[in-house]
């Protein structure tokens, strides 16, 4: 499916809202960074991220900035 | 909030310098270039909530560690101009400390301290920088969007289905969603206005624009599922 697909239909499965994914993102990205699995910490949350571009700049930009101090 | 009046130039000339520890500024300096461990969040919390003295030096401390990740959510976006950074790096670490100092109880310790105060920092910075750049544009529906949107050109199967699948989608927009539904798709998902510009406008809140774009999206896929166009509810 083209990316204008997803844009207009978001993600398929089960995702957290905006307010869950602000609450639980610092949780998300350190078990990123960690190696471990996000997804496993916070269910829905990379649909959600796939779905939002506000919450997945923010998403991107906290990562970028953490895995950035090592 | 006074972080301290710097020295002036010589004026340890011949006298012992003081540590630098024992400046507010000096400590917040040090915070940049030092981030912190995962054992430093209870030591955060307990000089958040100490003494009058420890908590002003922990709380000069954070707001540059916040305005440090303000900038660093700026410098990401093309639209802020150099001019712009800097203020807008302040506002958004002044509010993200108050946000982090009220909500301090709410730490639950599943990330580092400062993994959890970034984040507030960031949407702070980056909600500031999409109202910025939206300044001054009115947000028209404009549901002419589709056609170019909606034509993919000559070709092959594959663009084809795609603009089977994008008119199938124009026209679900039109039969099944609510007036509402339909504005805020069209202006979030077609228009690509920024959610939180939206929000502003409409004197809503991102969450509740987000979950009529879902419940949106979701009306969608099943009149397409109903068609057997290929996406699932």
């Amino acid at each position: 499916m083209s990316r204008e697909l997803d844009r207009l239909l978001g993600p398929e499965g089960p995702e957290v809202s905006c307010e869950e994914c602000f609450e639980r993102l610092d949780e998300y990205v350190d078990a990123e960074l960690a190696g471990h699995d996000p997804e496993q910490a916070v269910p829905g949350m990379a649909a959600h991220l796939d779905g939002c571009p506000a919450c997945r700049e923010e998403h991107e930009s906290l990562r970028d900035l953490v895995a950035g101090e090592g | 909030m006074s972080l301290g009046a710097w020295p002036r130039p010589g004026s340890y000339r011949g006298k012992k310098r003081p540590p630098a520890d024992a400046n507010p500024l000096m400590r917040a300096l040090e915070a940049y270039a030092r981030p912190a461990m995962p054992g430093e969040s209870d030591t955060w919390l307990r000089r958040l909530r100490g003494p009058a003295a420890e908590r002003d030096a922990a709380v000069a401390e954070l707001h540059a560690l916040l305005l440090r990740a303000a900038r660093h959510e700026l410098r990401r976006r093309p639209s802020v101009t150099v001019f712009e950074l800097d203020d807008l790096a302040h506002q958004a670490a002044a509010d993200a400390l108050v946000a982090v100092l009220a909500k301090l109880d709410t730490f639950r310790g599943a990330s580092r301290f400062t993994t959890w105060a970034y984040k507030f920092a960031i949407l702070e910075a980056g909600v500031k920088a999409r109202r910025r750049a939206w300044q001054g544009r009115e947000i028209t529906i404009d549901e002419d969007t589709w056609p170019a949107f909606a034509d993919p050109g000559p070709g092959t199967p594959e663009t084809l289905e795609t603009s089977e699948l994008l008119r199938a989608i124009r026209d679900a927009v039109e039969s099944e969603l609510t007036d509402h539904q339909r504005e805020v798709f069209v202006a979030l998902a077609l228009q690509e206005v920024p959610i939180d510009v939206l929000a502003e406008r409409r004197g809503t809140t991102r969450g509740a624009l987000y979950k009529t774009l879902h419940d949106a999206r979701r009306r969608l896929r099943a009149a397409l599922a109903d068609q057997e166009l290929g996406a699932t509810p």
